[in-house]
């Protein structure tokens, strides 16, 4: 483990959290660790991080990164009320959002959808499994049509893709990913965090207990078998130079909000991932193919997000004094003398 | 014809919803209460936007009697649909102005008819095509002024009043008031007995309010700065106040930037889910609804409840269950809020019954949300929310806002960092929080709704958990005896009331009836829960003590006969109005009398 100190003066060790309680090779610890190396890498202060999550299995791990920020694991399906409220109070703070396929999909799916709506400047993971873990094994909605359970029934119900939802929308950043692919989870997640605005990232995440069987769609070994990856990704965080090296035509350079740079060198058919439609397609076409379509799929830097639309301050709201926050003493008369 | 009857009658004005009555209401309104005179008027509306019957009743009395009358003394009848029933409202003696066209055919014949051509007036002498209709209403504010004496300068202050921000209305609503002033000189000569005549000393001093405007003052006031709302009837009002209010004071005009969040959230449960993300991080948040919406709120209630963030949840109330009527006033959601939530909940609940309370209330709500790391609730209703109001002009704050026990930075260092989020270091129940962002690698901790120990780790341990809902009671007990005492007012009277919210009104009244006929009673206004020891106290010092309250079940009654001790218990008797209307003090006094009848 490096003991290197990053730009916030901290050792990696700075970014871990309590021990997790999942079960051993559960996809969501794989992300645990991503979540780790992203913060570290990009020197994420940890007293401005802000861990949000709802209730399942994906939203008990912001227990287990980053155990000297602040965290809130709510209710069930609200942890973007939660984030936005917060989010408002306090815009310095960094939001990062961990939710569930269950937690987002199903009991969630409204406040996933307004979020997006809004335009909150968040970074909002989907520990996608297909399944709810906690509960012993019920299929969630975000399940393939055909997808077979541990015990054999199968699913029967066309899925909720929520990165096909949050493209619908137009969210300013849809990403997707697989746990088990640190090498593009971890710049998503930095690039999600760089991001000013709603940055969806829903990353298929094993459940090794009851969903990791044959029939399976979100199984390591269909998942290994089937991913498809748009692009390589690569992330410059703002404090470092860009060095690009490539051959002209190979990548696409996208600046993001802080100055960070998120490279991306194609792999098969370009995607312009400023391109919704195209981004709606890919989607469609792998589904169609029997792939799992992997990467940046879609980002819009220029769109305001929802505290620049409200205007509010850059400083917190919470930090207003009591004589920003009252009426004066002359105010107050004059608005009384109205009601007469 | 009678004696006169001076500045003591009711004038209920039946009309059609959205037709523009409701400015005509309000023009009449203020222009009685510039003569001098109380008014309180009750706006009885259906939940539609055009077509339905709506009512207004404007109830004057020399003494300012504020709760509703049962009895109507002149009905200005504009709504054919409802003509016939609404005739039969009027007490006898009464007076009746209704369009010319409503037929009095074997009509009653015990009041004077005032027969108006109201639409042919309208038609007329109204030029303008496009306002017709609305301006049509009011012709009848210039009968009922021409009828009752009201001089032409307290019209013109009425019409300048309610448009003051609109001030180009005022001279085409003038005409049309003018319209029906000189129809009542040219055509009627005065048969009935109902006059008014200045008044000095009565209404010096007063303002007329609603209390979802006074709420949203007192919010603004308490240094609220993220609001999150979903609208409903009858709560919408006090959050479209707060917006209003914001932009005239909460805008830096150096910037524009906005110093307050107003988010419209998508439902109930986002609307309370921001406010509480945002007491979280530090912020002065709340929320607003009623009926079905604070249903809604009740799991992140339990939430923010046994996490301890403090929130402001007003909660205008409206009769329930399910929708309801939607319209109509209710005092139904004391019990439910009081415990909303699954598992052992408790929360405080603060009962303004004036619209002062609700300004100072809602404002005080703030600081103890803080103070007590807990959902603070605010029942208000409908009656006490969308009426206006006479009430003395509100105070401006005495005391600086309240944030409670939030460690910062310094404090940390001071604490070498040795603190625990939920360890009660005062005794008190109420444990030290620190803000998300405070620069201290021993601020964070770990916010959560399932089990969790003084450091607020997770644990389903069965000491910890057990320990922690002691210490939850514990700070609940602290602030008992921090909330607005009952406020007693006591003249050694054998009997007395009980009441909370807006019965107010109706108990003052009443109490003066029943003195006048020789029966004095006592009186305790319950201003918060978890209720004050003063309220056994009170009960002993009294043989019977009537708990009064607008719901079926005797909410309230319930929650005094569980405080008591069990010698008290059979001194409380119950008196309940649950029919939407606000309760009128004839609901308190004829029960209260049946039931001394009856040998206890």
């Amino acid at each position: 483990m490096s003991t290197a100190l990053n730009r916030a003066g901290l050792a990696r060790d700075a970014y871990k959290g309590a021990a997790t309680t999942l079960c051993a090779g559960c996809g969501h610890n794989s992300i645990t660790n991503h979540m780790v190396k992203a913060l570290y890498e990009l020197g994420v202060e940890p007293h401005l991080l802000a861990k949000m999550s709802g209730i399942g299995c994906s939203s008990k791990t912001p227990a287990y990164f980053v155990e000297t920020a602040h965290g809130f694991n709510g209710v069930h399906g609200r942890m973007p009320s939660l984030t936005t409220g917060a989010h408002l109070a306090n815009r310095q703070l960094i939001m990062l959002g961990v939710s569930g396929d269950g937690d987002t999909a199903s009991i969630g799916l409204g406040q996933f959808l307004h979020m997006i709506r809004r335009n909150v400047d968040c970074t909002y993971i989907i520990e996608d499994n297909g399944t709810y873990g906690l509960t012993k094994g019920q299929f969630s909605a975000t399940a393939d049509l055909g997808s077979v359970q541990k015990k054999g029934a199968v699913n029967t119900f066309q899925p909720i893709d929520p990165c096909a939802v949050a493209l619908a929308l137009g969210c300013s950043f849809v990403a997707r990913s697989f746990s088990g692919d640190g090498k593009q989870v971890v710049p998503l997640i930095k690039a999600a965090i760089a991001h000013r605005g709603t940055a969806i990232l829903d990353i298929i995440s094993p459940c090794v207990t009851f969903n990791d069987h044959d029939g399976s769609t979100k199984s390591y070994s269909w998942v290994k078998d089937h991913e498809e990856s748009i692009a390589d990704v690569s992330f410059i965080p703002f404090f470092e130079e860009v060095h690009v090296d490539y051959e002209p035509g190979t990548v696409r350079d996208v600046q993001l909000h802080d100055g960070s740079h998120i490279v991306l060198k194609k792999l098969g058919e370009d995607h312009d991932p400023t391109d919704r439609q195209a981004a709606i397609k890919v989607i469609e076409e792998g589904r169609a193919e029997g792939h799992l379509v992997t990467g940046l799929l879609y980002v819009d830097t220029k769109m305001d997000d929802f505290a620049t639309t409200e205007h509010i301050p850059q400083r917190p709201l919470k930090d207003l004094s009591q004589d920003e926050l009252r009426l004066s003493r002359d105010q107050f008369s004059q608005f009384m003398s109205e009601f007469a | 014809m009678t004696e006169p009857i001076v500045n003591d009658l009711t004038i209920q004005a039946a009309t059609v919803n959205g037709s523009g009555s409701q400015t005509a209401n309000l023009v009449l309104t203020r222009a009685i209460f510039h003569m001098g005179i109380p008014v309180a008027p009750k706006n009885v509306f259906p939940s539609n936007i055009e077509g339905l019957p709506t009512w207004y009743q404007l109830r004057i009395t020399p003494e300012g009697h504020m709760a509703r009358s049962d009895k109507v003394d002149i009905l200005v009848a504009f709504n054919v649909a409802t003509w016939r029933e609404d005739l039969k409202t009027v007490r006898p003696g009464g007076a009746v102005i209704h369009e010319e066209a409503f037929s009095t055919a074997e009509a009653r014949t015990d009041v004077t008819y005032y027969a108006v051509p109201f639409a042919k007036l309208a038609k007329s002498k109204i030029q303008n095509d496009t306002l017709r209709k609305q301006l049509a209403n009011m012709i009848y504010v210039g009968v009922v002024a021409g009828l009752l004496g009201i001089p032409w300068e307290a019209v013109e202050h009425g019409v300048r009043r309610q448009f003051l921000t609109k001030p180009k209305a005022v001279p085409v609503n003038l005409d049309a008031i003018k319209v029906g002033y000189d129809y009542w000189q040219d055509n009627f000569s005065k048969q009935d007995p109902y006059r008014l005549e200045p008044m000095q000393g009565v209404v010096e001093g007063k303002v007329l309010v609603e209390g979802n405007q006074a709420a949203a003052l007192g919010a603004l006031m308490g240094g609220v700065t993220v609001v999150a709302w979903y609208p409903i009837t009858p709560s919408s009002s006090l959050c479209e106040y707060l917006v209003a209010y914001a932009d005239r004071f909460r805008v830096d005009t150096a910037t524009g930037e906005k110093l307050i969040s107003v988010v419209q959230a998508e439902d109930e449960l986002a609307a309370v889910g921001m406010a509480i993300g945002a007491g979280w991080a530090g912020a002065r948040a709340m929320t607003s609804t009623s009926g079905p919406g604070i249903s809604l709120m009740a799991e992140f209630s339990g939430l923010a409840y046994y996490a301890e963030v403090p929130v402001v949840i007003f909660d205008i109330q409206r009769i329930g269950p399910s929708t309801g009527l939607p319209t109509r006033t209710s005092q139904a959601d004391l019990g439910f809020v009081y415990t909303l939530s699954h598992g052992d909940t408790k929360h405080v609940v603060l009962l303004p019954g004036t619209v002062e309370e609700c300004y100072e209330l809602a404002r005080d709500a703030f600081d103890y949300a803080d103070r007590f790391q807990t959902p603070v609730f605010v029942l208000s209703d409908l009656d006490l929310g969308m009426n206006l109001w006479m009430t003395p002009e509100f105070k401006y704050p005495d005391k600086p806002l309240d944030r409670g026990k939030v460690l910062s930075k310094d404090d940390l260092e001071r604490l070498a960092g040795e603190w625990a989020r939920y360890r009660d270091v005062d005794g008190d129940g109420v444990t030290y929080r620190t803000l998300p962002g405070t620069d201290h690698p021993a601020a964070g901790y770990f916010t959560r709704g399932s089990g969790h120990d003084e450091m607020a780790r997770y644990t389903e341990g069965a000491d910890a958990y057990a320990r922690n809902m002691d210490r939850l009671s514990r700070k609940l007990e602290t602030a008992r005896h921090v909330l607005p005492a009952p406020l007693a007012d006591e003249a050694g009277a054998p009997i007395a009331l009980i009441a909370f919210g807006s019965t107010h009104a109706a108990v003052v009244e009443a109490r003066e009836t029943l003195a006048a006929s020789g029966k004095p009673v006592d009186y305790l206004r319950i201003r918060a829960l978890p209720l004050s020891d003063d309220v056994a106290e009170f009960v002993r010092r009294h043989d019977h003590v009537y708990v009064v309250e607008q719901n079926r079940d005797g909410q309230l009654f319930d929650l005094i006969r569980l405080a008591l001790p069990a010698e008290l218990v059979g001194r409380l008797r119950s008196i309940r109005h649950y029919n939407g209307q606000p309760i009128p003090a004839v609901a308190i006094t004829e029960p209260l009398m049946q039931l001394e009848a009856v040998p206890a």
